[in-house]
């Protein structure tokens, strides 16, 4: 993990280098001025001119402004990498997560993902910037100044860097336990905003069942976890830094102790002690944020785990390395024995269907058939996993996702709109339609004459989600923006659900010269709807039960039969009574002409 | 409250390209997530010391400690000089040839320990304490937020997207805990800065002051670069807001970007935010880092001022070398502070700003919330009336308009009529998600703004058009409505509305985890298990909005033969499009542009011949028609 989280930020060499030079430069200077100040002590007591003071005063301001001006360079350029970094994982995440196909986001909360994409690669930042640069410093500083040290006084230096060996196995010991508590508590931040999102979208739920008190309780659990998780990593943190503060602390008090020994044993002078303790206050500040860097970087480890699990992940529709570009198809649809699972249960059985181009196809079924799978399964949202299925002859697996999906129109069932303007909305797929195209595709999805009414027409914002539509305007404008693609395959999964018979019955007959042409596939429930379809196939726990046109099924014994029977049959009079007036309408008008 | 300059163009218009202003403006007067104030906001700080008063212990340990730390990081130094004082003496000994002990250096050391250790502890107590009362803090902030969040009517969810509440309860929040800490840090360093200057003071007057020259010059250098860098860390700010928003809409949309093909231009707009971001971002981090060659550049001028002037003194016998120590490791130690004061400057507005956003949100307005004197709804019969209601979501377009209806207890009552023309919203007042701006609704005689919410939740149950699950089993996901059901009680509402033939194919049966939204399901499937929801609690009035639009008739028979026997007695609101469904309702309620059109059985109305009459012809003209070619075929 730590390799691959160097990798991403070894894709900026010169950045790094750069930031590496600068830290080196800076370091150097950094060890520089305490011999300065040791020396300086040491004229002060052997009474030299004070010429030689000024010159040494010189020189310390010319080592630091040196010092300033590389650690500007240190911390620009760090700062420049941890961002270069953050920037190439967030468009990597997102990129992946655009291409990874339905079945890898049907396991996964938006939540979930966001908080990778979001406070993760955060995490990632914070150690390149900070830790990953930070520590060769430290470990820069602590050699540097020891091997200065060992040059002045062996003795000494042992026992001043005594403490290294200590601080470094705490912590690495501390770490360990860290980057436990922070995958859980990156776990339970990712709940608690599971419970907040779910709570804040399912709102209506919850008011109509008076579910506050219940929600507040789940929140609650969650909540005083995680603050319980935060104060444990605080309490671990805090006392590890405190820790190496204490030795660090001590190292000095020892060089000082036997410092005094060594003067006394005149192997050492005042000077060279002074210099002694200005070395350790010059790692005294990196040792002190070695806690917060190991903290860092179990974090960092945690959260590289996350991102790159979804970076990895491999795609569960994948496209062929030679597949070629599907031309504009005909519209010719076949299904060979196709099966399918989601999980182990099998969906769909041994599924075979032909369309001809321009035929218009129902698909009927009890709740949780397959009629969805069926149809989400042409532009290849998942893989069948037995079978084959052809456009035009051209097995859907040889060809791109995006020239497959160019030439499939799906107005889905659970319809998604983006809280943007309606105009935005219709034009989600054909960014930079123009506004006759948008209307155009309105107009026969019968949504116009309602969004004409508004104050600001096409630029009325929808709520998130479409909230602040009604659910028959919902799912007109989805139809309205799959039209507007003029797919030459259009699939309507139940899309007209939520309509009344007297609109949908002008949206059919404006569908009619948009169909056109184009293979259609309907769902629907209301017989009214599919009776008129090319065919019609009923589909029975994930197979096809029955297949035909409505006049052959209604002879047939079947569900569609039953369906018939509870929809229209009682109404036969009625139908009856409509036929006859039609006909007459049809032949007065006949006779007019 | 800030002026806002209205969220559009922060989270919620970043990546649809435009058009974000043509929002009303109705929203919150939630701030732009930008947006800097002042460091300091009274009301803020005051409430949310509030907040810290129940911990009030904690945090008085808490400051203590911190007092005891600080001062044993400002001793150190000055232990150290008493300890270099005693070596030259030591040294000056030796090279006189004197017998030489360590004696006195080692009561130095003693002190030295003594310190080391009360720092030890006392900096643990008081980075646990801090921790303790600002998660304590985080903890009711959270607790007090979505408590709220509960209460707010759903009309402020029409206005405010998921995700920009979220940030309240999250980014906002932690700002604010962050907040707590860096007071608390901040005050330290304010107190060692104190300790360093009187210890300076009392090593040499003149030296002191000589060294504190260079601090005016830091601290309007200090001044300039914030005002720079203002607008540098809004922007920021807000490149990383478009980000977030630009994120949340894809994951969540997701399956429409694919089914649409908008991978690619979408990939293009986030490289774009996600650039601008970067750029943001360089360019602060280019300022900020302006800082540090400035401060190294003071503190060497500091120290080199300290060598000269000491250094003179030193030379004449004046001073002693230790004295130039300790000002030298006291200057290294003075610059710290300060540069944590400056950088944290910006971190106190983000706070302020924050804190004005949360407690803006803690004070919205509850639109719809119970009276003074609300009562509990006792047990009813179900008899509604509704009473010259009118209601409108945006002021110039009205939604109901005026309209009466009685509803007797145990009736099946059935609104039809075309979308959009207000059976969703007329079942909304009824559930008094939003308040009537006039007339009245009453339930067994009781205007449902004079009972508590809470208890006319209890007697109503909604099958809601959209079929919003939770995460979590399929049995919670029932059980929603009645938490303590027991499992047989969740099985017969399952087996009620058909659900449990394929509950039981699954395989963990009702424990059965579902994904988010019940992403795992069929759309009719959620339906199903929201219509056993809406049963368990056996509720005296049952909403059913489209409740099986997305289900076959054969099943939905099934679920109405099954009702029957469950329901009988009850009163029950039907919406459906499909009228098959309906044709058996005691009253059908035709509605159009929200009004009431006409109202009866189905055939009393059938035989009105009017608009119900119609449109249930054209339900049926299109099998008509379908029919015409193969039967009466009259050539056209
Ligand atoms: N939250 C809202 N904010 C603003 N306008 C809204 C909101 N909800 C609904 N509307 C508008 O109010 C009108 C009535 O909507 P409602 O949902 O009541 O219709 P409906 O009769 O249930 O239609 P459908 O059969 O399509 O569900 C519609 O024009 C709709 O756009
Ligand atoms: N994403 C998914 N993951 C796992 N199982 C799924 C998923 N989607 C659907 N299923 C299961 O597959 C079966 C078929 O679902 P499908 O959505 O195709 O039904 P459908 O015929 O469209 O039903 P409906 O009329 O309710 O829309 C159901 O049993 C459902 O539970
Ligand atoms: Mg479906």
């Amino acid at each position: 993990m730590f390799i691959r989280i160097l990798g991403m930020a070894w894709r900026h060499p010169r950045h790094m280098v750069a930031a590496y030079v600068a830290l080196i430069g800076s370091s150097a200077f950094a060890l520089m001025v305490p011999r300065l100040l040791g020396t300086a002590v040491d004229e002060v007591l052997g009474g030299t001119e004070f010429n030689a003071m000024l010159k040494l005063a010189g020189l310390i301001l010319l080592v630091n402004a040196l010092r300033g001006v590389f650690a500007y360079g240190q911390t620009y350029l760090s700062e420049w990498t941890g961002q270069l970094v953050a920037y190439d994982m967030r468009n990597a995440i997102f990129g992946k997560l655009q291409r990874l196909s339905f079945s890898y986001h049907d396991e996964r909360q938006t939540g979930d993902q966001m908080s990778r994409a979001t406070a993760d690669v955060e995490a990632i930042r914070n150690f390149v910037q900070g830790g990953l640069l930070r520590a060769v410093q430290i470990l820069m500083l602590v050699f540097g100044a020891a091997g200065l040290l060992f040059m002045t006084n062996w003795r000494l230096a042992l026992i001043g860097l005594a403490f290294v060996p200590i601080v470094a196995y705490r912590s690495a010991v501390v770490s360990l336990s860290l980057r436990q508590i922070w995958n859980y508590v990156l776990k339970t931040t990712g709940k608690m905003t599971t419970v907040m999102q779910e709570n804040l979208s399912g709102v209506r739920v919850v008011r109509a069942f008076g579910a506050q008190e219940y929600e507040v309780e789940k929140f609650d659990v969650v909540i005083k976890d995680l603050s319980e998780s935060h104060i444990r990593v605080s309490r671990i943190q805090v006392a590890n830094s405190s820790f190496i503060q204490l030795v660090f602390a001590a190292a000095t008090g020892g060089i000082i102790w036997f410092g005094g020994q060594e003067i006394v044993n005149g192997r050492l002078t005042p000077g060279e002690l002074t210099q002694f303790i200005f070395y350790l206050g010059i790692i005294q500040g990196p040792v002190r944020m070695s806690g917060m860097i190991i903290n860092n970087f179990s974090r960092a480890l945690s959260a590289g785990q996350r991102i790159f699990e979804v970076v990895d992940a491999p795609s569960p529709v994948q496209e062929l390395p030679d597949a070629t570009v599907m031309p504009r198809v005909r519209g010719h649809v076949k299904f060979e024995n196709v099966s399918f699972a989601y999980g182990d249960e099998p969906v769909l059985r041994d599924v075979s269907l032909e369309a001809q181009p321009g035929q218009v196809v129902a698909l009927l079924g009890m709740p949780g058939s397959g009629k969805t799978t069926v149809v989400h399964l042409i532009p290849r949202f998942y893989e069948a996993s037995e079978g084959k299925i052809t456009l035009d002859g051209t097995d859907i697996r040889d060809v791109t996702l995006e020239s497959l999906r160019s030439n499939v129109g799906i107005a889905m069932q659970d319809v998604f709109l983006f809280s943007a303007t309606i105009a935005d909305n219709i034009a989600y797929g054909k960014p930079g339609s123009t506004r006759e195209d948008v209307e155009r595709a309105s107009r026969i999805a019968q949504l116009h004459d309602y969004v004409a009414d508004l104050p600001d027409g096409y630029e009325t914002w929808v709520g998130e989600r479409g909230i602040t539509l009604s659910g028959g305007q919902r799912q007109r404008l989805a139809i309205a923006r799959t039209i507007l693609l003029d797919p030459p395959i259009l699939v309507l999964d139940d899309s007209t659900s939520s309509i009344d018979a007297g609109t949908e019955h002008l949206l059919r007959l404006a569908l009619e010269s948009v169909m056109k042409g184009r293979t259609t596939f309907v769902i629907a429930h209301r017989l009214s709807t599919v009776r008129h379809a090319d065919q019609i196939l009923v589909l029975d726990n994930g197979s096809i039960a029955e297949k035909g046109t409505h006049n052959e099924l209604v002879q047939q014994k079947g569900l569609y039969r039953q369906l018939y029977e509870l929809q229209l049959l009682p109404d036969e009079p009625t139908i009856d009574k409509t036929i006859d007036k039609l006909t007459a309408r049809s032949q007065k008008g006949e006779a007019r002409s | 409250m800030m002026h806002g300059g209205g969220f559009g163009g922060g989270m919620g218009g970043g990546s649809m390209g435009g058009g974000g202003m043509g929002r009303m403006g109705r929203r919150l007067g939630m701030d732009d997530e930008g947006e800097l104030g002042s460091v300091y906001n009274h009301r803020v700080v005051t409430r949310l010391l509030s907040y810290v008063l129940p911990h009030k212990g904690l945090a008085i340990m808490s400051l203590l400690t911190m007092l005891v730390t600080t001062f044993t990081i400002v001793a150190q130094p000055w232990i150290i000089k008493l300890a270099i004082d005693e070596l030259v003496d030591t040294g000056e000994q030796v090279n006189a040839g004197e017998q030489a002990t360590v004696g006195a250096l080692a009561f130095v050391m003693v002190l030295f320990a003594v310190n080391m250790g009360v720092r030890f502890v006392s900096n643990y107590m008081y980075q646990v304490s801090l921790a303790r009362v600002s998660q304590g803090v985080l903890y009711s902030l959270r607790t007090r937020i979505f408590g709220h969040l509960q209460r707010l009517s759903p009309s402020f969810y029409d206005r405010n997207e998921v995700g920009r509440i979220m940030s309240r309860g999250q980014n906002d929040v932690n700002q604010l805990q962050e907040f707590l800490n860096l007071v608390v840090s901040s005050l330290a360093d304010v107190l060692s800065l104190g300790g360093i200057v009187i210890a300076l003071f009392l090593l040499d007057v003149q030296l002191a002051l000589i060294t504190l020259t260079v601090i005016p010059v830091l601290i309007g250098i200090m001044l300039i670069w914030q005002k720079i860098a203002w607008g540098t860390f809004m922007r920021v700010r807000q490149a990383i807001s478009v980000v977030n928003a630009n994120l949340q809409e894809n994951i969540s949309g997701i399956r429409v970007v694919q089914s649409l093909n908008r991978e690619e231009t979408n990939m293009e707009r986030f490289d774009e935010v996600n650039n601008g971001h970067l750029e943001a971002n360089l360019h602060a981090s280019r300022l900020s880092a302006a800082l540090m060659p400035t401060v190294e550049i003071l503190t060497a001028i500091a120290i080199g001022l300290v060598v000269i002037f000491g250094g003179r003194q030193a030379i004449n016998g004046t001073m002693e070398v230790s004295v130039i120590v300790a000002f030298v490791l006291y200057v290294q130690r003075f610059f710290d502070p300060i540069r944590n004061l400056t950088m944290q400057y910006t971190q106190f507005q983000r706070a302020m700003t924050s804190g004005v956003r949360i407690f803006g949100l803690l004070d919205t307005p509850v639109e719809v919330k119970d009276k003074e004197d609300a009562v509990d709804l006792p047990p009813v019969k179900g008899a509604i009336t509704l009473e010259g209601i009118r209601f409108h979501y945006v002021p110039e377009i009205e939604v109901v308009k005026g309209i009466d209806l009685t509803i007797q207890p145990g009736e099946t009552v059935a609104f039809v009529g075309q979308t959009g023309a207000g059976k969703t919203t007329l079942v909304a007042l009824l559930n008094r998600f939003y308040d009537v701006t006039e007339g009245r609704i009453t339930i067994d005689g009781y205007d449902i703004r004079d009972v508590t919410q809470d208890s006319l939740a209890r007697q109503t149950a909604m099958v809601l058009q959209e079929p919003f699950l939770f995460s979590g089993s399929i049995s919670e996901n029932i059980a929603y409505n009645k938490t303590n059901a027991s499992h047989d009680e969740v099985v017969a509402a399952a087996k009620t509305v058909g659900a449990h033939d394929f509950i039981t194919k699954m395989p963990d049966g009702y424990d059965t985890l579902l994904k988010e939204r019940g992403q795992n399901l069929s759309v009719g499937q959620r339906q199903l298990l929201s219509f056993a929801r809406a049963l368990i609690a056996d509720p005296a009035i049952l909403i059913l909005d489209e409740a099986t639009a997305n289900i076959d008739s054969y099943s939905e028979s099934v679920i109405q033969r099954a009702m029957t026997e469950v329901f009988h007695g009850r009163t029950s609101i039907v919406i459906a499009h499909r009228l098959s469904t309906i044709r058996n309702a005691d009253k059908i309620v035709m509605l159009e542009h929200g009004e009431i059109l006409e109202q009866g059985t189905h055939s009393e109305l059938m035989n009105a011949d009017g608009a119900y009459a119609k449109l249930y012809n054209t339900y049926f003209a299109d099998a008509a028609l379908a029919q015409i070619p193969t039967e009466a075929a009259p050539e056209g």
